[in-house]
């Protein structure tokens, strides 16, 4: 007979070994999956992880990883704050459209003044406007107890109607022979956010996202708030008996999150993206959930999932163009991946046993 | 603007027709959530029931055979939930969150043959001569059958919970797992089944979105109703016939910024749009002082060894 028996303290070993795992069942069911779906499962399993690195185009792809992995991982990383604290802001969909709203609408607004303060102004445009948008949830959740899963969710429908009005009326190009979408932000210099090095994919995005890994490496292992959100994930009583203000780490956190998020939107509108058009965000919002479990809300660990889910995305746009994959089978197999490592994360906290244990008669 | 085109007996008709997937997905939350378990997958569930019963529908004609569909992809769904809470005892919150990105995908992929196909139609039920009186039979008798089961379902929900030693074990295990287990009652079976119930639920409840509020198939087209009946559950403080109360009301809002949109009013469609949303977020900070009526053990993890 197999058992689960509680470990006495959570495996280190297993909880890093679990998201290699993880990957690897992803890469077997999901390779199951495109047979299915009558595709050649290796073929695409390799077109998906491979191609994108060392194919014979990577030179094209490599530079996308850093574009496609950069939000991922400033989301993730304002995510993991607040998870780790059981704190679920799960709303950076929405606080990703405000971010880019606000940022893009503030460039848009000195159009055509040609000034170096811009793109500086629009950073800190696009974080408040992340910022504002989760606060609202942190603050219900403080000030009446508002649950902010339900909350942060429905905000990104909100958003997401906004964007669809602003797109459509406020800043639409007037320019635009009455196409929807605003004016090409890559067209202004002042306000673009291009690429530090040409051809790299390295533009302030991928800058902001490298300085965010670091900062959360240190708030969580040197400062006192680090600590505050670690106790509380793990014993919310015990950090209110160390002095912990848990309204105060929601507010933070929340604001953390949303300020990341926020600025994600930002930098992808004003450089990839270029355009506030009304179906501009595609979802990051979402996999950075993935990302932060994927990565353990571990900074480091959030930075090597971020890249790797950068690649299921690049990966995934081959595999459809070269082989007829699905867009949403990709879907599917980041789900998947998410499945497998909640699933495996059990052996973390508990082993199997076989047999009838000692004391159970 | 011209509000005279609002029909109020088809505007009442109508509301209760914007319910009923709601009524559905929220009902068996509702029952999951007495078990104790929060599943946060209700909104993967519905999108996922929503395409079961639209292809088996198309396929064999038979909206009906759809709903049965719909119910057994949603629960085939939530058996997912099911075994990474109650068996691998991952993270509940993480687990549901899980379930509806999955739910999004599969659907989506499931969903490609089927973009712009037309269902079949569920007739209404003939009532005959009812349907003829005078504002209450158009209101009241011109629908479909699942409309007139899912009000069943809430006087059932309502009396399995109240009256029946079936419904006793379930609270028992919601509020106090370990109290029950000590009992003797099998919690992860009765989490296990209960979760299942929701699923099937959830899924009729897309089915209902797909094959007859709209009716076709669009990528995610649920467009945030599971995360809405979420929220009615907690609006319904646990309670059925609140939660039907509930139901009406974010039906009526629903219905009433469509009719709204349609006559033209002055306010931007997007606007209107968000709406449902807003609102939902307004209910849920009036009434979210009072959490007493949530079971006691909801969101926590049972492993009979703590």
């Amino acid at each position: 007979m197999i058992r689960l028996e509680k470990r006495p303290e959570p495996s280190r070993a297993v909880s890093l070994a679990t998201p290699v795992l993880a990957v690897l069942a992803t890469m077997f069911f999901g390779g199951l999956l495109f047979m299915i779906l009558g595709k050649p499962p290796i073929q695409s399993i390799l077109t998906i992880f491979w191609e994108p690195l060392f194919g014979e185009f990577a030179f094209y792809y490599r530079p996308q990883l850093l574009i496609k992995g950069a939000p991922l991982v400033l989301i993730a990383i304002g995510l993991s704050l607040g998870f780790k604290a059981g704190i679920w802001n799960i709303g950076a969909e929405g606080q990703y459209i405000m971010g880019a709203l606000f940022g893009a609408g503030l460039g848009l607004a000195f159009y055509p003044l040609d000034a170096w303060y811009i793109f500086p102004l629009m950073v800190l445009a696009g974080a408040f406007g992340g910022w504002l948008w989760a606060m609202i949830p942190a603050f219900l959740k403080v000030r009446f107890g508002t649950n902010e899963i339900l909350v942060s969710l429905m905000l990104v429908y909100v958003a997401e109607q906004f964007l669809a009005s602003m797109s459509l009326g406020l800043l639409k190009n007037p320019e635009g022979f009455g196409f929807p979408g605003s004016r090409n932000l890559q067209q202004y210099d002042a306000a673009f956010n291009a690429e530090l090095i040409e051809g790299s994919g390295m533009h302030w995005g991928v800058v902001a996202a490298l300085i965010a890994v670091i900062f959360a490496y240190v708030l969580l292992t040197k400062h006192r708030l680090g600590f505050a959100i670690r106790v509380t994930g793990e014993a919310p009583r015990a950090a209110k008996f160390s002095g912990v203000n848990p309204m105060r780490l929601i507010l933070f956190c929340m604001g953390m999150s949303g300020l990341l998020a926020g600025l994600a939107g930002m930098f992808e509108v004003a450089g990839p993206a270029g355009q506030v058009t009304i179906d501009f965000n595609v979802g990051y919002g979402f996999t950075a959930i993935i990302v932060a479990f994927l990565g353990r809300l571990h900074p480091i660990g959030i930075l090597l999932a971020g890249g790797l889910m950068a690649l299921t995305y690049i990966g995934g746009d081959i595999a459809q163009s070269n082989l007829g994959l699905p867009a949403a089978a990709i879907q599917v197999f980041q789900g998947m991946l998410l499945f497998f490592l909640l699933a495996l994360d059990m052996f973390t906290n508990y082993r199997l046993r076989f047999g009838r244990s000692a004391e159970a008669v | 603007m011209d509000l005279s085109v609002i029909n109020p007996l088809l505007f009442i008709a109508g509301f209760l027709v914007a319910a009923t997937p709601l009524i559905f997905a929220a009902m068996g939350e509702l029952v999951v959530e007495k078990s104790g378990v929060l599943n946060l997958g209700v909104e993967g569930m519905m999108i996922t029931g929503a395409i079961c019963g639209f292809a088996v529908a198309v396929e064999t004609g038979s909206p009906l055979l759809g709903f049965v569909a719909a119910a057994i992809g949603g629960a085939l769904l939530s058996l997912l939930f099911a075994f990474l809470t109650q068996i691998t005892l991952a993270n509940q919150v993480a687990s549901g969150l899980a379930l509806t990105l999955f739910g999004l995908g599969i659907s989506a992929l499931l969903g490609q043959s089927y973009v712009g196909v037309k269902p079949p139609r569920l007739g209404d039920i003939n009532f005959g001569p009812l349907t003829d009186i005078p504002v209450i039979g158009p209101i009241l008798f011109t629908h479909d059958i699942i409309l007139y089961l899912g009000i069943a379902l809430v006087a059932a929900t309502w009396a399995v919970l109240k009256f029946t030693r079936a419904g006793l074990i379930l609270r028992a295990v919601g509020e106090s797992h370990d109290a029950a287990h000590a009992l003797g009652y099998k919690v992860v079976r009765i989490r296990t089944m209960a979760i299942m119930f929701g699923g099937a639920c959830a899924g009729i409840g897309g089915a209902y979105i797909s094959l007859i509020r709209v009716p076709q198939w669009t990528e995610g087209m649920t467009a945030g109703v599971g995360w809405i009946a979420l929220a009615l559950v907690v609006f319904a403080s646990w309670k059925p016939w609140r939660l039907l109360l509930g139901a009406y009301l974010f039906g009526g809002i629903t219905q009433l910024q469509l009719n709204l949109q349609g006559a033209g009013v002055a306010i931007p469609v997007e606007y209107l749009a968000m709406s449902p949303y807003v609102i939902t977020i307004v209910v849920l900070v009036i009434l979210s002082r009072d959490k007493s009526a949530a079971p006691a053990s909801l969101g926590r993890n049972f492993h009979a060894s703590s």
